[in-house]
Formats: C-alpha cells, sequence, structure tokens
C-alpha cells in the first residue's frame, strides 16, 4: 500500500498524468467538463460508485436517492457550492471494480468518493482512494478490511462492519437459553464476517457453534443445508443472506417447517427492504441491526415521511445509511466552507463530527467506523419493530488499524 | 446415513434437476434444431417470474397468472425470434454469443425500468399452502411436490410430441439435417420460429412455478443460465433425453455435493461435467460430432 504523502509526490502525479493520456480514454468520453458560470465557484463533484443493476440495485437506488434528500434538505449546497454527481453502476462485480474506481478517481477527479454495497467490490475501492489519496466515504459495504487492516485518514464509513451487528445476536441467542446454534451464510467476505462476529459473542455467552454450512455467492438452493440442518437439531441457527437471497432462504426455512424446531436468528439484512417479499415466513423472527423502522426519535420520523414522499418508496437500513453520508459530506464541506483542498481540516472535522442520524445519535471511531448501538429487532406486521437495545454504543475493533 | 435422510436429499434434487430440466429443454432446441447459441435463454426465465409476479398481483391467483402469462411469454420469444435470433442462423457461434449477450442486457434494463428493483414475492396457490410432515423436525412444502410434478407432466408431454407426431418428427429431422427438411417441402422459418417461442415459454414456465420458491428479483435468470448449459453440455447438444438425464444428475449432484462436500459445493456440478466429457465428448446423448 501507498503511503499518503508519497501520492502528493510529482512522480506519482506523472505516472496519474500518463495513465489519464494512456488507459483512461473510456473515462474520459463519459467525463463532463467543470463549467464556472459567471461569478461562481465551480461545482462539488460527487462521484458514486454502487450497484444499480444486478440483486444490489435496490439499495444502491435508496442511499443515491437519500444522499440527494439529505443535501436538498439543506438547500441544495454542499459548503455554499452546486453540486454535480457522477453515477457508475458497479453491478457489484469485484472483477471490474479496480476499472470503475479509476474511472471515477482519476478520470473523473470526483472530490468525493462515495460507495458501495458489496464488501468485495469496496475493497478495490479502499485500494484505490489509498493509492490516490481520494476521499472514500463507504455508505453500506462492511468489509472489516476497509476501517481495520486498510483503515486511512481519508476513508469513513457511514454504516457498520459486518462484525458489528452479528456479535451482539451471539450474546441475545444465548441469554434466549440456546446451549448450541449452527450457522449458515454465503461463502464471501460478508457472511464469513457476520459468522466470525457471531461466533465470538455466542462463545463468550457460553454458547456453542456446532456446525458451519457455506453456501456460494450467489446460490439460493437451500434445500440440502436444510434437510441436513434438521437432522443435526442445533438448538437455533443464525445466518447471513441478504436481498433477493434473504427473500426466498426465509420462505424455505419457513416451508420446511423449521421454524418452530431451530429458531432462526440473523442480523437485520435477512429482512430489510424485502419484507414485503417474504411475507407470513417472516413474522416474528429476530434480527440485530443499527436501526429498526419504528425507532423512537423525530429524526427518524421526519425522515421516513420525508423519503416516502420523495421517492414512494418506504425507508429501509440502506436509506439511513445514506441519509448520513449525506450528512456527514454537509458537516465536511461546511467546516472548510467548501474549500476542498482544506483536506487536513476536513478530515478533523469529519472524525469528530455526530451525526443526528435516523438511527440515533453517533460518532466515529478512532479508525472512522461509526461507534453506533445495536438494536434487537422482531419482525411484526411487516415492519421491523425494536424490542431493546441489544449492545450500548458498539465500536468496530478494527483489527490492524494503526490509526487506533 | 439415516435412509430418511439420504430420501428427502434424493427428492431435494429430483426437484431442482426437474426445473433444471424444464429451463435447458428449450435451450437445447434452440442448439439442436436452431444451431443457435442463446444466452438470453436464462432471461426467459426472469420474464416468466416477473409476469407471475406481476399477473398474480392482478388476479389474485398463480394458475391465473400462468394461463395469462404464457402466452404472452410465447409472443415475446416469438417477436425476439422474429425481430433479432432468425438473422443468426447462418452467422458464426462467436457473433450469436455476442449478440444474443446483448439482449440479456437489454431485458434486464427493461425489467428494472417497468418493474423497479425490489425484491418481490409471490404467494403460492391457496390449495398448496401447507406441508408433509417427514421427520419430526423436517417438513416438506406441497407446493414443491405440484412443482415437481408439473415438470414431469410437461417433460412427458414434451417426449410423447417429439417422438410421436408429426411435428415432433419435422424438428427431429430438422436437428439432424435442416436443408433435407427444406427440400422436403416444409417451412424452416416457421418452424424455427416455432421451435424457438417453444422454448422461451418452457423457460417462461419454469420462472412462473419457481417464483413463489424463489420470490423475483434483478438478475435471477443469470444465475440459472449457467448451470442450464452444464446441462446442456452434458446431455449432449440438441438432445431432449439427455437433457432430462442430466438435468437430474445435475440436480443431483449439487445437492449431494453440498451434503458431503460443502467445501467443494460449487464445484460438484462442473466436475461431473469434466468427467463426462473425457468419457463421452459429445455428452451422455449427443450425436458424434
Amino acid at each position: 500500500m501507498i503511503d499518503d504523502r508519497i501520492a502528493g509526490s510529482p512522480r506519482y502525479r506523472l505516472t496519474r498524468r500518463a495513465l489519464l493520456a494512456g488507459g483512461a480514454a473510456a473515462a474520459l468520453a463519459g467525463s463532463v467538463p467543470t463549467r464556472f458560470a459567471l461569478g461562481q465557484q465551480a461545482k462539488v463533484k460527487l462521484g458514486l460508485m454502487l450497484p444499480y443493476s444486478g440483486t444490489y440495485a435496490a439499495l444502491g437506488q435508496n442511499i443515491t436517492d437519500a444522499i440527494k434528500l439529505a443535501i436538498a434538505e439543506k438547500g441544495g449546497k454542499l459548503g455554499g457550492r452546486e453540486i454535480e454527481y457522477v453515477q457508475v453502476d458497479d453491478e457489484s462485480e469485484p472483477a471490474k471494480a479496480p476499472q470503475n474506481a479509476n474511472r471515477v478517481v482519476v478520470g473523473e477527479k470526483a472530490d468525493f468518493f462515495i460507495g458501495t454495497v458489496h464488501s468485495g467490490v469496496v475493497m478495490a475501492m479502499v485500494k484505490v482512494a489509498r493509492e490516490e489519496n481520494a476521499l472514500l466515504i463507504i455508505p453500506n459495504a462492511g468489509a472489516g478490511a476497509a476501517t481495520g487492516q486498510f483503515c486511512a485518514p481519508n476513508i469513513f464509513r457511514t454504516s457498520f462492519s459486518n462484525w458489528q451487528p452479528a456479535f451482539p445476536m451471539g450474546a441475545v441467542a444465548a441469554k434466549r437459553g440456546h446451549k448450541t446454534a449452527a450457522v449458515m451464510a454465503w461463502k464471501y467476505g460478508a457472511g464469513e464476517e457476520s459468522v466470525q462476529g457471531f461466533t465470538e459473542g455466542f462463545t463468550k455467552a457460553g454458547g456453542k457453534v456446532v456446525k458451519e454450512f457455506w453456501v456460494p455467492f450467489p446460490d439460493v438452493e437451500f434445500q440440502a443445508q436444510l434437510t441436513e440442518l434438521a437432522a443435526l437439531k442445533p438448538d437455533a441457527l443464525f445466518v447471513f443472506f441478504a436481498g433477493g437471497g434473504a427473500a426466498k432462504f426465509v420462505k424455505d426455512y419457513d416451508g420446511a417447517g423449521l421454524r418452530k424446531s431451530i429458531p432462526l436468528y440473523s442480523t437485520g439484512f435477512l429482512t430489510d427492504g424485502v419484507l414485503k417479499a417474504q411475507g407470513a415466513a417472516a413474522e416474528g423472527l429476530f434480527t440485530t441491526l443499527h436501526y429498526a423502522e419504528n425507532l423512537d426519535n423525530p429524526v427518524n420520523k421526519r425522515f421516513r415521511a420525508d423519503f416516502q414522499k420523495q421517492t414512494g418508496r418506504a425507508a429501509d437500513v440502506y436509506a439511513v445509511q445514506g441519509y448520513d453520508t449525506g450528512q456527514l459530506l454537509i458537516q465536511a464541506m461546511d467546516a472548510v466552507k467548501g474549500d476542498v483542498k482544506a483536506r487536513e481540516p476536513m478530515i478533523k472535522a469529519m472524525r469528530a463530527a455526530t451525526i443526528d442520524s435516523p438511527r440515533g445519535k453517533f460518532t466515529f471511531s478512532a479508525s472512522h467506523n461509526p461507534v453506533q448501538d445495536i438494536y434487537l429487532r422482531t419482525v411484526a406486521n411487516g415492519e421491523n419493530q425494536f424490542v431493546e437495545v441489544a449492545h450500548k454504543a458498539l465500536a468496530d475493533p478494527a483489527a490492524g488499524c494503526k490509526m487506533t | 446415513m439415516d435412509p430418511t435422510f439420504a430420501l428427502i436429499q434424493i427428492l431435494n434434487g429430483i426437484q431442482y434437476g426437474l426445473l433444471l430440466f424444464l429451463i435447458a429443454s428449450g435451450l437445447t432446441l434452440a442448439f439442436g434444431v436452431l444451431r443457435v447459441i442463446n444466452l438470453a435463454h436464462g432471461s426467459f426465465y426472469m420474464v416468466g417470474a416477473y409476469l407471475a409476479f406481476w399477473l398474480t398481483q392482478r388476479t389474485g391467483e398463480l394458475w391465473l397468472a400462468i394461463v395469462l402469462g404464457l402466452p404472452l411469454a410465447l409472443a415475446l420469444g416469438f417477436a425476439i425470434e422474429r425481430v433479432m435470433i432468425r438473422f443468426l442462423y447462418e452467422r458464426d457461434h462467436l457473433q450469436q454469443v455476442l449478440l444474443t449477450y446483448g439482449l440479456i442486457l437489454i431485458l434486464n434494463e427493461l425489467q428494472s425500468i417497468v418493474f423497479g428493483n425490489e425484491v418481490h414475492g409471490v404467494p403460492a396457490p391457496k390449495a398448496l399452502d401447507f406441508s408433509f410432515r417427514l421427520t419430526d423436525t423436517l417438513s416438506y412444502p406441497a407446493y414443491r411436490v405440484a412443482v415437481s410434478i408439473a415438470c414431469l407432466a410437461v417433460a412427458a408431454t414434451m417426449y410423447g410430441v417429439i417422438q410421436h407426431t408429426r411435428l415432433g418428427m419435422v424438428i427431429r429431422a430438422g436437428s439432424v439435417n435442416r436443408e433435407m427438411v427444406e427440400i422436403l417441402g416444409f417451412d424452416v422459418r416457421r418452424l424455427s420460429a416455432l421451435v424457438f417461442a417453444a422454448g422461451a415459454g418452457l423457460a417462461a414456465f419454469a420462472g412462473m412455478i419457481a417464483a413463489p420458491l424463489s420470490s423475483v428479483y434483478p438478475g435471477l435468470g443469470d444465475q440459472v443460465l449457467i448451470v442450464c448449459f452444464v446441462v446442456v453440455v452434458i446431455g449432449g447438444i440438441g438432445s431432449i433425453k439427455g437433457a432430462f438425464v442430466a438435468a437430474l444428475l445435475v440436480g443431483l449432484a449439487d445437492t449431494f455435493g453440498k451434503t458431503f462436500a460443502p467445501g467443494l459445493a460449487s464445484v460438484a456440478v462442473y466436475a461431473l461435467m469434466v468427467a463426462t466429457l473425457l468419457w463421452r465428448p459429445q455428452g451422455l446423448f449427443g450425436r458424434n460430432a
């Protein structure tokens, strides 16, 4: 990894120019020159790299709409400057991520680099952000390393680390009297780290994880594993699935008649944004997350109403994270009065920011990940309803981060 | 290994396999009779799933959605054949792959524009909304049994048509020697459109009956496509019988791979393909190329 200071050196800038001249022709073709209206500052450029197609398309859409909502509420400007959005579809494809990230950072020269949903794609974005010293804000992907081993002053996350919502579920499951549990998850970053979090919490509370089932991502055929699970009969099951796969898993679990015999637990990604598709099969499920639809605070009530009015859709956790990304942008730009070149004071302001989020107020840890309450929720009447605080002000351990 | 457990796993594998057969049969027909590699075949599965969602929402019953939706899917298949696929018959496979890949992108984008990107559920028909108790912990949803029966019924019908009707005879002849069929005075253009539309309809039907099981979301057609290609290759290109046997083998290999070697589960199906091709390069029932 390249040290931040080297990134500003003349030699490095030369390579960047060479890159531009040689390889980024495609990126240039898609770029719009910054226009100077008479007597006005140039627009500030927000480079959004999010999934706008495929399994996670709805998540990318909600994040984008909520960022725009937060900024519109503050008069539609950042630090007094007009905004230009550049949107790139990352397709949740790790293989295409380096190219897309370079397109936004090097080709478009975005002032802020924002994205994404998929943990595999975000790692490529982190790499480019570190090499180019771009200011990266992560509105969803929970890859631990982004604010762990590869943390950097110019990388912030407004969502969670994969470990964060899963860890408290371990204690919750143990408290509910379960001695043994099996885990089942997609075999990729988010699934593996969620399982680690749950296992750590469950073991600490005296439970024992007796078996791990791994499903290749994004496979949605679960019958074989469910049959095996029924034969194994653990006290409980913890899973990580999201989006379409989550909708299918919950229905299959219900269809296999396992819900009564082996209670199902998960992080909120199992039910968020897909409750309507799951219908009755999800009623009564317990999940842990840093948000619940019916949280009783004024920001949440106002935000949900505004988002519904703006988009015609109900807000979910992804919209909340987008909204808070917008709020962080506002604080960052206000602190330097719109001067994006003032990187040091801007980062200082961001690190010290308190975000008045629909999820409740949160601050940032030394590794730039939210320090936040994790809630236990249950599905009732097609909504994830707040039960209790499962863990107060939880910070990610940020293993390997040099800033802590 | 407990016999009940083994039996249920076999059921799981067969059910998955039967659904794969339904999708793969259209693909292998297009290969065999039209010599077209249609990468967009999975998109018809997606179209079926979305039609099921949209029409079930309007009519309240999946049965009705299937009755109303199938003609739409057939019409779409027919239209795509007329507008695009028919120009590919004389082209080489690389061009077919590129153009039909473009078709995937177009259909996915249309889906996104028309239906948005949320995940939707489709309720199973009320009459089938119960489960059979198999063991003290495990039940098997009646709807899954119904899906298997429906797939078997379609497979039997297809077998009947292809083996015992005049139309089937022409289709079989066409897959051996297209020119000869043309010389004998059959309208090959109409036959091609019919075969392509039928394949699209089969994939759409699979998408419709699978919708309550799998939910409906963007990109779900792309996931089944690769596995179907594996089925077609193992079975032998152009062979319906081959597709049937291969689909069951793939379903069972996938299910038992997950049970006995979870680490290698994603490889099981491909290992089966490699093993088959080493032993019979033309596939199980493929003719010598």
